[in-house]
């Protein structure tokens, strides 16, 4: 049997795996479609007299200080999120697979060059990282940002997938594939990639948590997702002023994110345990 | 020992080498220069713009910026803040101390409550408090730091008027009050900021403890003490935890880069003096230099800490002097 599909169906066996994987599709089904049934979120239906108005059933998560309704300022926010967190963990993933399998492949100075960039680059905390960059960049538009917090985040998976790669080459049907002539491309995309696949499955699970929490980090520092977009970082900066007047501004998009990025990890939790039953 | 520390300590300078390299890149990945937003934000004349960028050598091509900045950090100078007109470094030492106040607060936590736990979790295997803790830890760990500190600042600070929710120490207090009463004025400030970061990263000594503890506990030897009839408690902490204890060591290393970058967001949110918030204070104002200075002090100490981590290891196990 295919070993990612294998590891999804334990993962599902798992409690954990399982409660992860529906409250993540119940988040991205709501995100997706929730925006479409709710008011626009950026609507300011009346000045004066919806400002900070107490959650009711008109305004299930209530309104903020400019009579914008909560839940869907969520919703579409969750949509911004997910797209961004889905979107940079794809590019990370991919840069991580490809450069560990030509560093691990290859090996020689490749390998030594690129190892001491990961190093160099893993001493750097993240959000440093990007503040580097963000700080002197007024603005940066959404492609942008999310090239950027995929590019920061390639250097761990790159390290992990470099030493399955060393693991693999010594493996006997590599070597036969070798000895019958395969060349590198091959051996690579038919070998060794397909080994790879569950460790990249569950780094890229474990990765939507933490580029959630960074994008929402940086949306709360006004250097994330750009204006007026709503963003679930940038609506707990918004909040910051509420504290008195409309708790709630900041309270339903901060629970958006605990329970998000919760069920990303319960779920990646459970896939690792299911990849490499050791740590269990 | 000697042949692998001198290797171990090589090996630590050029990966901070690579890492001063790749700042300065990355610094330059953004469209026009630094100076070229400041005009944006406030009416500067020509002449000026051109005096001040001679004075941060913006006006010389890339390599030289590049020789420049090098010799900067070799001299450890890193240069002038564009946003307060002083010295980098004059900067960074009046910040560091209450980020380590803080570190240290938030690390003593983890480690006395948070190994505690670890060890309660892991003689209980399974039970239902294993889960719940668990469970607990997870929720705390996909916590963002900078909404439990707006909550706890609420809560805490406004509604129940327990404790001060901003900076570190408070204005009302006489500059010549007692000693003590400095240090608790202080130590009331550090309890929700420390509380905050604590609990967003406890779950990873929990989990590492218990971890190494259920390793250690099915080692036979656990099961000749047992048999002895040495009691339970003394097993568990005598014969066990001081094994389960080691790799506990990794996690010292694993920490600093989190509190430094967790501290960004407590810092700003409780107002608290340290690195964290000047670094996204100069994030925010464009400060290039000083973001620049926060950025390699940051790398400088995860750097030290993996060298300092892997060298305690090489004391306390010769297997890892000879790999």
């Amino acid at each position: 049997m295919n070993p990612v599909v294998d590891a999804l169906a334990r993962s599902w066996r798992d409690p954990r795996g399982r409660a992860g994987a529906i409250m993540l599709g119940a988040i991205a089904a709501g995100a997706a479609v929730g925006p479409i049934f709710l008011p626009d979120p950026l609507a300011q239906p009346c000045v004066l007299e919806c400002r900070n108005l107490a959650p009711s059933w008109a305004h299930p998560f209530g309104t903020d200080d400019l009579s914008r309704d909560i839940l869907s300022r969520v919703a579409t926010g969750g949509r911004i999120s997910l797209a961004v967190a889905t979107l940079a963990v794809g590019l990370s993933v991919t840069l991580g697979a490809a450069m560990g399998l030509v560093a691990g492949y290859w090996g020689g100075t490749v390998d030594a060059g690129l190892m001491r960039l990961v190093d160099a680059a893993l001493a750097i905390p993240r959000l440093f990282l990007l503040l580097l960059v963000l700080a002197v960049w007024d603005q940066v538009p959404m492609p942008v940002l999310i090239v950027l917090i995929g590019v920061t985040g390639w250097f761990g998976t790159g390290r992990l997938v470099r030493g399955e790669a060393l693991r693999l080459r010594e493996e006997s049907y590599v070597r036969a594939a070798e000895a019958l002539g395969a060349n590198r491309r091959r051996i690579i995309f038919r070998h060794l990639l397909p080994n790879t696949a569950g460790p990249l499955l569950v780094a890229a699970t474990l990765g939507v948590g933490d580029v959630i929490l960074l994008e929402a980090g940086l949306s709360f520092l006004g250097l994330g997702v750009p204006l007026p977009t709503p963003s679930w970082g940038g609506m707990i900066l918004d909040a910051k002023s509420l504290l008195f007047t409309a708790p709630w501004a900041g309270i339903f998009p901060g629970l958006a994110i605990v329970m998000t990025v919760l069920s990303a990890n319960l779920f990646g939790d459970a896939l690792r345990d299911a990849v490499d039953p050791r740590g269990a | 020992m000697t042949a692998w520390l001198a290797r171990r300590i090589t090996q630590a300078v050029v990966t901070f080498g690579v890492a001063v390299a790749l700042m300065f890149v990355l610094m330059r990945l953004a469209p026009g220069d630094p100076l070229s937003r400041m005009q944006e934000d406030r009416m500067m004349d020509p002449a000026e713009i051109a005096k001040t960028r001679a004075i941060f050598k913006l006006d010389q091509p890339i390599h030289r910026q590049f020789a420049a900045f090098v010799k900067g950090v070799l001299r450890g100078d890193l240069g002038l803040s564009i946003e307060h007109g002083l010295p980098v470094n004059t900067l960074l030492a009046s910040r560091i101390g209450p980020t380590l106040l803080l570190g240290g607060a938030t690390i003593l936590l983890n480690f006395t409550l948070g190994l505690w736990l670890g060890v309660r979790q892991a003689v209980r295997r399974g039970s239902r408090e294993d889960r719940t803790l668990t469970a607990l830890s997870l929720a705390g760990y996909a916590t963002p730091s900078f909404w439990l500190g707006l909550v706890l600042a609420w809560l805490v600070g406004i509604k129940l008027h327990w404790l001060p929710v901003a900076g570190m120490q408070s204005p009302l207090l006489a500059p010549d009050a007692p000693w003590l009463a400095r240090a608790a004025d202080i130590g009331a400030h550090l309890v929700l900021p420390a509380l905050t970061l604590s609990i967003v990263t406890i779950a990873g000594t929990m989990r590492y403890q218990r971890a190494a503890l259920l390793e250690v506990l099915r080692l036979p030897y656990i099961g000749t003490a047992r048999a002895k009839g040495i009691p339970e408690r003394a097993v568990i902490w005598r014969h066990a935890w001081r094994n389960a204890l080691f790799p506990v060591i990794t996690l010292f290393g694993l920490w600093l880069p989190l509190l430094v970058t967790g501290a960004v967001f407590v810092e700003m949110v409780f107002a608290w003096p340290g690195l964290g918030s000047l670094a996204a204070g100069a994030a925010l104002g464009r400060d290039y230099p000083l973001v620049m200075g926060t950025a390699l002090l940051a790398a400088g100490l995860v750097v030290t800490a993996s060298l300092l981590t892997d060298v305690a290891y090489a004391l306390l196990d010769p297997r890892v002097r000879y790999t």
